[in-house]
């Protein structure tokens, strides 16, 4: 290799890998924005996972409170199962027409994700309100208040997603496909299919696993 | 001279985002996923109540079936791949899971060894008094 190349070369290669990189400069604002918010879903799993490590702490200190086979009804968990996978299959369909700007399919998809994450929580909502009722609320057992945290802030986190997903649908309907609306709805899509995969740990180490022993 | 490999990279693409961009190839993605999801779901509750299997590998088979179930949802929905344009998204989600290994399997093996050495509290009660 010649001198004057690996001088031309610097700045583009400064630890002579033999690869030279030509950047493209800074990334679209639309990559910035999701992997930020890529960095916070995973830092909000994080913070999750030490709600389940909780939970697997406390599991079996019932202080002669009820098990968690005792209180479980699994016909309800999978109803709420199946209501989250197909919102999630449904926000992504609101996605998709987001991205080709069609506004029927995109409120189509945005309402029937709401019900149907209105239906989770409804059921959720009664299922707490069943158990404080029997007399076995979060402070009963220090498995119940583990049991309540866990599930319970799952459920703070699909009720902030109805909020944000009547927000984005506002904000399609007042400012259209606007490159800022997109990014939005990205993040909101992400967020989403997050809760999902955050349920799937729940049914599975919760309720199924739960209700085994 | 031919020593230096010129490369030239486009940007990552954003977590979240597809390389492809046809609505129809996009929609059969999330059939697929939701097809793949949905059936680990009914195996999984499938397993939990049957009396078919072997009892002490339950627990094991649901946890398995929630990590495929996790990586289905990665792949299809969250569109995280192994090509090159995803490597920001694939590192930021392997530190995120060392985190939660970290967390989880870090508390669970300490409580569970406190929990054996700890002497029982009702020796240690009676000699407060």
């Amino acid at each position: 290799m010649s001198m004057t190349a690996t001088v031309g070369h610097a700045h583009a290669d400064p630890h002579h890998v033999g690869i030279v990189v030509e950047h493209p400069g800074p990334a679209p604002k639309r990559i910035v924005t999701a992997y930020g918010f890529w960095v916070f879903l995973l830092s909000d799993i994080v913070m999750f996972s030490c709600f389940f490590a909780a939970y697997a702490v406390l599991v079996n200190q019932t202080a002669g409170g009820p098990k968690g086979s005792e209180i479980f009804e699994q016909r309800n968990v999978a109803i709420e199962t199946v209501c989250l996978l197909l919102s999630s299959f449904t926000c992504g369909m609101a996605g998709i027409a987001a991205d080709v700007r069609n506004r029927f399919w995109f409120y189509l998809g945005m309402a029937v994700t709401c019900v149907l994450g209105l239906i989770f929580l409804a059921i959720e909502f009664n299922e707490f309100v069943d158990l404080v009722a029997r007399g076995y609320g979060p402070s009963r057992s220090a498995f119940l208040t583990a049991f309540f945290s866990l599930v319970g802030c799952h459920g703070l986190h699909v009720s902030a997603g109805v909020l944000w997903l009547l927000t984005m649908m506002a904000q399609v309907f007042a400012k259209g496909f606007r490159a800022d609306v997109l990014r939005r709805m990205m993040c909101f899509a992400l967020f989403w299919h997050a809760l999902d995969i955050i349920w799937v740990g729940v049914f599975s180490v919760v309720y199924l696993l739960g209700s085994g022993a | 001279m031919s020593d230096q490999t010129h490369m030239h990279v486009d940007h990552d693409i954003a977590p979240g985002d597809e390389e492809q961009h046809s609505v129809g190839g996009r929609a059969l993605g999330y059939v697929v996923g939701l097809g793949l999801a949905l059936l680990l779901t009914a195996t999984s509750f499938f397993i939990a109540g049957t009396d078919l299997v072997w009892q002490p590998s339950i627990p094991v088979a649901l946890i398995v079936l929630a990590v495929a179930q996790m990586g289905v949802h990665l792949v299809f929905f969250l569109h995280i791949t192994t090509g090159p344009d995803n490597t920001n998204n694939v590192l930021a989600l392997a530190f995120g899971l060392l985190v939660v290994f970290l967390v989880v399997g870090g508390t669970v093996w300490i409580m569970a060894h406190l929990n054996q050495n700890m002497p029982p509290m009702d020796q240690i009660m009676p000699m407060r008094s």
